[in-house]
């Protein structure tokens, strides 16, 4: 166990991480815009990188931060696509309020 | 493994076809790639062999679930080459992306280590987000692909969040050491924490209460083939992940969590059923006969038995031909009167009488009425919960079948005993006989279930 687990408990990490994970959970919720609830999902994903590389300093296992390697790429495809989508959306209604895009219903 | 490799191969040799302008080739090539690669699972049936330093093992369910899904990308496939108009830009890249999309369902089905695992569902979702909104100017599409998109990056976070618990909890991603660790351990409440996190992340991919309200706006806005791919082959990829995670981790330790699946499938499949009853259009009332197959298909990882293995894999066999069927009559009635109301299906026995046949067993099946593959679907999950003595899943599950029949016979009898003035149904060559092929399969398995329900 490396020293900074002395200084700060691996809870905390936990707590942070759960802290930041359930802002980005209400900020999909509640925003309407899409690029501001693309961005809380990505706050989400970056805490569970902060929980995985806490896991795995305190117990000085590697595959936890190679797992985070594997998020930051498929966040990186991710974004490639969202945005992709949201610029697609734009270009055919000039705007990304997700509340405009309502003409589904049964 | 050989089987992955070739069809990451095949989708990279699909997409080069739309930039090098070999178009024609592309149909041949994936639907002959697709067949050898089912080859390749058949030749390794029993090697049980570990890869990439056990992070996935190709053992018989793995196999057995890839075939499933990659005989469901065929015929979607083919279907789209005998639907695609001459002006359809995309076409070479919409295949090499459900070729991409069966390569992650490969992967996911395979997994023995968590990063696996959530690789093949990244490969499966990335691609589908893309055909969602393959119709660029159709703004119902664009809907689709957005809401697709929002709710299934959303989904990741809490598979990765239950993930990174579950590590913090055990130590370890690979799916032996999970188990071997709670074994030890037993369930602390990280890692119950984790595995409810993971569990939820799961339930929204496979579209169950309270995670489905995406799946009728995203299914009936997608474009219907695209929507016939997401409905069968995304789902079976789906379930098949959620039950070789639940077979190989937790297990032993079922009896704490087999109240909270049991509850949310018979919510899944009264909601689903009941909410279907009001759908005037038939692409939007399957969507939600989507959700209610979700949630029987959830009573089989409830039970988590020896058997769940194989009534799954029967059951997705039986919804996959079904679900393709009925999609691609309700294309062709789109096509055709420019709307997919229960009226639009009127006459359908005089005017075309094989595609009336194929709607009535695609629907009988979905139902589950005997002499259908829907029917034994039914049948082996629901006796295995019973022998498990959940007798309150298996009868609600039995209520709403029954709920079921009422509006999958609507479009039925409105094909045979109504009239209209409409003139018949034109469709591509080939779809006709194709229907009656997955029409005949559906009855076939229907009275000699046994060959593939004791296979795996």
């Amino acid at each position: 166990m490396p020293n900074i687990f002395q200084t700060v408990p691996l809870i905390h990490f936990v707590y942070l991480s759960a802290l930041l994970f359930c802002i980005g959970v209400v900020g999909v919720l509640i925003r309407r815009n899409a690029i501001i609830i693309f961005m809380s999902i990505e706050l989400m994903l970056n805490s569970v990188n902060l929980l995985l590389v806490a896991f795995s300093a305190y117990r000085q296992d590697p595959p936890g931060q190679i797992f985070v390697f594997f998020i930051m790429a498929v966040a990186a495809a991710e974004v490639a696509v969202g945005l992709a989508i949201i610029i697609m959306i734009y270009r055919n209604i000039r705007t990304v309020d997700i509340n405009e895009l309502s003409r589904l219903k049964g | 493994m050989n089987l992955l490799i070739s069809l990451t191969a095949l989708g990279v040799v699909a997409m080069f076809g739309g930039i090098l302008k070999f178009r024609s080739m592309v149909m041949p090539l994936s639907v002959l790639g697709l067949i050898g690669a089912s080859l390749l699972g058949v030749y390794a049936w029993n090697t049980n062999q570990s890869f990439l330093n056990d992070m996935m093992r190709m053992d018989n369910y793995a196999i057995a679930f890839s075939i499933v899904c990659m005989a469901g990308t065929l015929l979607t496939i083919l279907f789209f080459h005998f639907f695609h108009s001459e002006n359809e830009i995309h076409y070479a890249e919409a295949v090499a992306l459900m070729l991409f999309a069966v390569a992650g369902c490969a992967v996911m089905v395979s997994f023995t280590n968590l990063l696996m695992l959530f690789l093949g569902i990244e490969i499966l979702s990335l691609s589908l987000y893309v055909l969602a909104g393959l119709r660029k100017k159709d703004l119902l599409s664009n809907e689709s692909s957005l809401k697709y998109f929002l709710m299934g990056a959303f989904s990741t976070g809490f598979l990765l969040f239950g993930i990174a618990l579950l590590y913090g909890a055990t130590g370890s991603f690979a799916t032996t050491q999970i188990a071997y660790q709670l074994g030890i351990a037993g369930m602390n409440g990280m890692a119950a924490m984790g595995l409810l996190l993971l569990m939820i992340g799961l339930l929204f991919k496979v579209a169950a209460v309270p995670f489905q309200f995406w799946t009728p706006d995203v299914y009936q806005g997608a474009p219907t083939i695209v929507t016939a791919f997401m409905a069968t082959v995304g789902k079976v990829a789906a379930f098949a992940a959620f039950l070789r995670l639940f077979q190989l981790c937790f297990a032993p330790s079922k009896e704490g969590y087999q109240l909270v699946i049991g509850t949310v499938a018979a919510i899944t499949m009264l909601a689903g059923n009941i909410m279907a009853i009001y759908q005037s259009s038939t692409k939007r009332m399957l969507a939600y006969s989507s959700i209610a197959h979700a949630g029987y298909m959830l009573i089989a990882v409830m039970t988590l038995n020896a058997s769940s293995n194989g009534s799954i894999l029967f059951y997705s066999v039986a919804y996959t031909l079904a679900s393709i069927s009925s999609f691609l009559i309700v294309m062709v009635v789109q096509q055709n009167r420019n709307n997919d109301t229960a009226d639009d299906f009127n006459g359908l026995g005089k005017t075309n009488p094989w595609i009336a046949f194929a709607l009535a067993v695609s629907m009988l099946s979905l139902s589950g009425i005997p002499a259908t593959a829907g029917f034994f679907g039914k049948f082996y999950v629901f006796s295995s919960a019973v022998s498990d003595g959940f007798i309150w899943v298996v009868a609600v599950a039995v209520i709403s079948s029954f709920i079921s029949i009422y509006y999958y016979f609507r479009p039925v009898i409105a094909a045979y005993s109504k009239q209209t003035h409409d003139p018949v149904m034109t469709m591509p060559a080939g779809t006709q006989a194709l229907l009656i092929l997955l029409s005949l399969l559906t009855i076939l398995l229907g009275i000699l279930p046994g060959f593939i329900a004791g296979i795996i």
